[in-house]
């Protein structure tokens, strides 16, 4: 508890500070407005139900396309590592996309799949497997020859090493590139419903700012900021249990 | 020679090609025939190939030359009847102890509260009583080691390939394990080939001790090295004593070359 207050104190003094910056009128409420305001302006969002309905949808995007972007980067780069055609074909490909900005494939998929779900699936999706693939792909590589030869030996077969060894050989490397994969799936989402949505918190951002809700924006703003660092720590728990042998 | 061959290593060579660097002939002309149920010692100067001799009869590995035979069939890879123990363990490090064990008894089906009698009997064994839930990461060098043999005997395998499978324990342990090795063996009579750089141990547990030379590896002695008894006392007698030292001799001609090998 008071090892939590240490840790979070700069975020209250960062609070306080922006409150007191716009009460004093240093900061005009034009430009940002105050922390209360923003507070009751998010308390207003959450009954009036709007926020729920755009949360769910945002969410729903990023999962569908992070799941997909594990399970298809996560077995294109471990057969990228294990057969060679596999990895010639798909190699100068991933090289070259890879140092992509994923944001300019933003129109591509809104033009081929419209403003729903899809696009924001697939963007990200396509955003976010890389990370996944390259990662598993060195994990899957780096995996000592000696375990796959002992795994062998007990009577695994070929395809069966695959997964009782390359895959918890390279795990560590590929929770590494879900977690880059994780937030730059958030960067995707928010800026695609930004520019293509009707739906979502980065349409929410958008519409509110148009329209000159300042307060309500912020509070949009503040509520993906938040779940960004909640999903980023979740995910760290998650990491350390999975990963806990290597300790 | 009673019996007949098990093991036929006929005129093997081995080179590694690694995909850079330069080629390495590890192995040249290597002959060795092993009796089934037989207990063979392997010697040599480090970098001699012995490693890789086993990991040619396991199967990893294929022979450059020469033919390598097992019950009559050539060696085509890896598989259950020739258990290996790693000179480096091989654990799966996301592995407890315990599932380590329990590996291989599941890949060969065995009702579930076998496989969970067996690991446990061979876990105690070695020793690790008390450690089934540790990670491998948690472990000594020695324990490891230890681990890695349960590993290997719970799944009893025919032919027991064991690259140096002591070398990481205090003389105690290793004098432990050696009777309880010993002790499997005459129970369960199983073919081994067991690396090790001890001449003690090779001529205390072994019935024949091939002698390697310095690389390229081939077999420049076999020594026959029965004595009927596996009591410790047999470390004092005279032949024993004569045996250890003859062997010595051998052994350290090969490594005075294995070391001059090495300077320019
Ligand atoms: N993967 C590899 N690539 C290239 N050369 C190798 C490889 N593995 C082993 N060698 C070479 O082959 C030779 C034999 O190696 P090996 O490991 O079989 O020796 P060893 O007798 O087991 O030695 P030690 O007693 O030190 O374990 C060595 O000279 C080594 O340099
Ligand atoms: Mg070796």
């Amino acid at each position: 508890m008071k090892a939590a207050l240490v840790r979070y104190a700069p975020l209250l003094i960062l609070a306080a500070a922006w409150e007191a910056a716009v009460r004093s009128g240093v900061v005009s409420e034009l430009v940002l407005p105050s922390l209360t305001d923003v507070v009751s302006a998010w308390v207003k969002l959450l009954r009036g139900g709007d926020l729920w309905l755009n949360t769910a949808a945002s969410l729903y995007r990023t999962g569908a396309g992070l799941l997909l972007a594990i399970a298809v980067g996560g077995v294109l780069g471990i057969t990228m590592a294990w057969w060679r055609p596999v990895n010639a074909l798909a190699s100068p490909l991933v090289e070259m996309l890879y140092p992509m900005p994923k944001s300019a494939l933003i129109p591509v998929t809104a033009l081929w799949l419209g403003f729903g779900d899809g696009s924001k699936i697939l963007l990200i999706f396509l955003g976010c497997m890389l990370p996944v693939t390259l990662g598993a792909f060195n994990g899957a590589r780096a995996s000592d020859q000696a375990l796959v030869w002992s795994s062998r030996s007990m009577g695994a077969s070929r395809l069966r090493v695959l997964w009782d060894v390359v895959l918890p050989s390279a795990l560590p490397e590929i929770m590494n590139g879900v977690r880059t994969a994780l937030a730059l799936s958030f960067v995707l989402l928010v800026s695609s419903e930004l520019i293509a949505a009707r739906s979502g918190l980065g349409y929410l951002i958008g519409f509110l700012g148009e329209g000159g809700v300042y307060d309500a924006m912020f509070a949009v703003v503040l509520t993906v900021a938040f779940l960004g660092f909640f999903a980023d720590r979740v995910y760290q728990r998650l990491e350390r249990r999975v990963l806990r042998w290597r300790e | 020679m009673a019996g007949t061959s098990q093991i036929v290593i006929d005129q093997v060579s081995h080179t590694y090609r690694p995909p850079r660097g330069r080629e390495v002939l590890a192995l040249q002309d290597v002959s060795l025939e092993v009796r089934g149920q037989e207990f063979i010692a392997l010697l040599g100067p480090s970098g001699c190939g012995k490693s890789t001799l086993l990991y040619l009869v396991g199967g990893f590995l294929p022979a450059t030359l020469g033919t390598i035979r097992v019950d009559g069939k050539p060696v085509s890879g890896p598989g259950p009847d020739r258990g290996i123990v790693f000179q480096h363990f091989a654990l799966f490090p996301w592995k407890t102890v315990r599932a380590n064990v329990l590996y291989g008894l599941e890949k060969l089906g065995l009702p579930r509260a076998e496989r969970e009698r067996r690991a446990q009997a061979f876990i105690d064994l070695v020793g690790l009583h008390g450690f089934e839930e540790s990670y491998p990461s948690h472990l000594s060098g020695g324990m490891k080691q230890r681990a890695a043999i349960a590993r290997t005997l719970a799944i009893d395998p025919e032919i027991l390939l064991m690259d140096e499978p002591f070398g990481a324990l205090d003389a105690q342990t290793r004098s432990l394990m050696q009777s309880e090795l010993l002790g499997i063996w005459q129970r369960s009579p199983k073919t081994v080939i067991f690396v090790t750089h001890d001449v003690q141990e090779a001529v205390y547990l072994a019935e024949r001790v091939v002698v390697m030379s310095a690389r390229p590896g081939h077999v420049k002695a076999i020594v026959d090295t029965r004595f009927g008894c596996s009591d410790p006392s047999v470390f004092k007698s005279k032949a024993f004593v004569d045996k250890v030292d003859e062997i010595w001799g051998l052994v350290r001609d090969e490594a005075l070359k294995a070391q001059g090998n090495q300077s320019p």
